[in-house]
């Protein structure tokens, strides 16, 4: 038992809890719990953001990969970073200007609700739940070998935490939290790399030399290797990063808890500063690790390897500088991460639960505010539940292609819809439900039949789709499909949609009859 | 909103120069990223020899300095929108609201 990690761990969950407590008293509407009151300032949103995309994933496996392969593991952050400021230039302001709770309010926008939304809402609920499986597995690993307490015990604690966190403080808690969680880890990763750099005498040059002096690969760790050395798969890995983002449900959700369309610039601006730093922060973190990890033996056992394996090095490297206490604070800042990132997608499903399939499916826009917050509180416990249960059935499965389907799915399912029902008059309901569909299909089809599930799941000699990275050919199929399903759309219904365009154009280039900010 | 208002304010002086504008802002800086992006990755793709170069001399490579110039063109591009968006688009955004809203 590691007790250092676990007091300092205790004081972030009593604190959280207690801001959840102070959010729940303030929780009151249906706009207080999916958006936080829509009144979050653009820097608040920014730190969101950020810390949303700057998880213990981000965290501990890029600078892994740095560890591993030296610059490939910048190839991966550079990705990531790329969408923030095309998400900006595209989507931001207009998803503000015309949305409310969810992104199917804007994709239904001037579609035929039903179908729109249960699309949608699958869409959402596929991507949250990929997720989260993903999440809650590499928890309770992470947390198994840090703390010191079994796999079970992790992951029904992260999926108790995440339910309190959403059903009681909604957005508002789920934020904060989110904002705790992304200051210590920038603070915590701030001083990691300045301690690293002094080692080196604040020179990066001098950091670089001795770790291409220690690295088994030599000066190849300078270079780009094997990651995107297909061009296919790197175009294909480029736009699945960058749209991937831009199709992730609990992502496009902090865009409705700004009040207008400035705010939600201006916390793009911030979030793309923060997650730069911190992947700039990274390559300090990983170069060091080669050096200071890798050349101590007393982070290796018997036979060589890494301790608790690859994905530790930021780990040890915070013992190496920090000692043991800050060992302890970087464990916490590990497991605040994952719990203020489950929070976030179990609140994006079960607002997709709630608001898209119970109030304006199924009950066509006449459910009280009341009863949809109470859908939305038991669907965030059903999907613990159903989280917990899954991280415990895949805990010794290979699961390493979930991440890459969630970006693909992400990037193929949402995004292409999303973008066209706001660029494109001419998206019609058959359209939108078509394209998603066949994003959908694409996207698991091609991950299933290439080599990270056909060669690494299933063990087949040699994968049946080429390439490790579908969204090229997935999404450009999603965009095809609507395109192709729409045009051909001749019916009386599509006529009207087409012609509720121009409203919807005005409404989400200029803010008027935007939602506000609700006054309390 | 009846179509004749939603007509006149699509024809509005103002919502016209307003759509130009953003146009012209938002797909110029996109295309910046874009090509800057995936001129990037296809440098990485077919032709890593450039980027595994010396920089001057040293053990520091070409990619690492492209690497860190592309997380600052990211930020200094996003803060380049905000920056015209808060000068330029907002004040032509309310006067559109104004003239167009009642």
């Amino acid at each position: 038992m590691n007790w250092t990690a676990i007091s300092m761990f205790l004081v972030f969950v009593g604190f959280t809890l207690l801001v959840t407590r102070w959010a729940a008293l303030r929780t009151r509407s249906a706009s207080d719990f999916y958006t936080a009151g829509g009144g979050l300032t653009g820097m608040q949103n920014g730190l969101a953001i950020a810390g949303d995309m700057i998880s213990a994933a981000s965290f501990l496996g890029i600078s892994a990969m740095m560890f591993m392969n030296g610059y490939d593991g910048l190839l991966y952050a550079l990705g990531v970073l790329a969408g923030w400021p095309i998400i900006l230039f595209l989507i931001a302001e207009r998803l503000r200007n015309l949305g409310k709770y969810t992104f199917a309010d804007v994709v239904s926008y001037r579609l035929a609700q039903a179908p729109v939304r249960l699309t949608s809402a699958f869409g959402t609920l596929a991507v949250a739940l990929m997720y989260l499986v993903a999440q809650m597995v590499g928890a309770g690993k992470l947390i198994e070998l840090l703390f010191g307490i079994s796999y079970l015990y992790a992951v029904m604690l992260v999926g108790v935490l995440m339910v309190l966190y959403v059903t009681f403080g909604g957005m508002l808690a789920t934020t904060w939290v989110q904002i705790i969680k992304a200051v210590m880890l920038l603070s915590g990763t701030t001083f990691m790399a300045f301690m690293v750099l002094r080692h080196f005498g604040f020179s990066t040059e001098a950091m670089f030399a001795s770790a291409v002096a220690v690295h088994v690969k030599g000066q190849a760790i300078m270079a780009p290797g094997a990651l995107l050395s297909n061009p296919v798969d790197a175009i294909s890995l480029g736009l699945g990063m960058m749209f991937g983002t831009a199709g992730l449900p609990h992502i496009l959700m902090r865009f409705f808890t700004v009040s207008d369309a400035k705010e939600a610039r201006k916390s793009v601006f911030y979030a793309t500063g923060f997650i730069g730093y911190f992947y700039l922060l990274l390559i300090v973190i990983g170069f060091g690790a080669i050096v200071m990890v890798g050349t101590e033996p007393s982070y290796r056992d018997a036979s060589g390897a890494i301790i608790g394996g690859g994905n530790m090095v930021a780990v040890h490297l915070a013992q190496a500088v920090g000692g043991n206490l800050f060992l302890g604070f970087i464990s916490a800042v590990a497991f605040a991460t994952i719990l203020a990132v489950v929070a976030g997608l179990a609140l994006s499903g079960a607002s997709a639960v709630s608001h898209d399939l119970y109030a304006c499916v199924v009950r066509k826009g006449q459910a009280s505010e009341q009863e949809e917050m109470r859908v939305s509180r038991l669907a965030t416990l059903g999907i613990g539940l159903f989280a917990v249960l899954l991280g415990l059935l895949f805990e010794s499965q290979n699961i390493a292609f979930l991440s890459g389907l969630v970006l693909a799915v992400a990037a193929s399912v949402n995004f292409p819809v999303l973008l066209l029902s706001m660029f494109w008059k001419g998206l019609t309901t058959r359209g939108a439900v078509g394209g998603s569909l066949a994003g959908l299909v694409s996207a698991i089809v091609l991950v299933v039949l290439g080599p990270a599930v056909w060669v690494n799941v299933l063990h087949n000699e040699r994968a049946l789709f080429p390439y490790s990275n579908p969204a090229l050919f997935s999404m450009s199929l999603a965009f095809l499909a609507a395109w192709a399903f729409s045009v051909t759309d001749s019916s009386e219904r599509a006529r009207e949609e087409r012609g509720r365009y121009l409203a919807q154009f005005i409404r989400s280039m200029t803010g008027i009859g935007a939602a506000g900010a609700s006054k309390h | 909103m009846t179509p004749e208002h939603l007509e006149s304010i699509s024809k509005h002086p103002a919502f016209v120069q307003l759509i130009q504008r953003k146009r012209r802002l938002n797909g110029s800086l996109t295309l910046a990223m874009l090509v800057a992006y995936y001129g990037f990755v296809l440098l990485v793709a077919f032709a890593p020899g450039v980027l595994g170069q010396s920089l001057s001399g040293g053990v520091t490579s070409v990619g690492m300095l492209v690497g860190v110039l592309m997380v600052l063109l990211s930020f200094a591009l996003t803060g380049i929108y905000m920056h015209r968006a808060n000068r330029v688009i907002d004040p032509l955004n309310e006067v559109v609201k104004q003239e167009c809203a009642r």
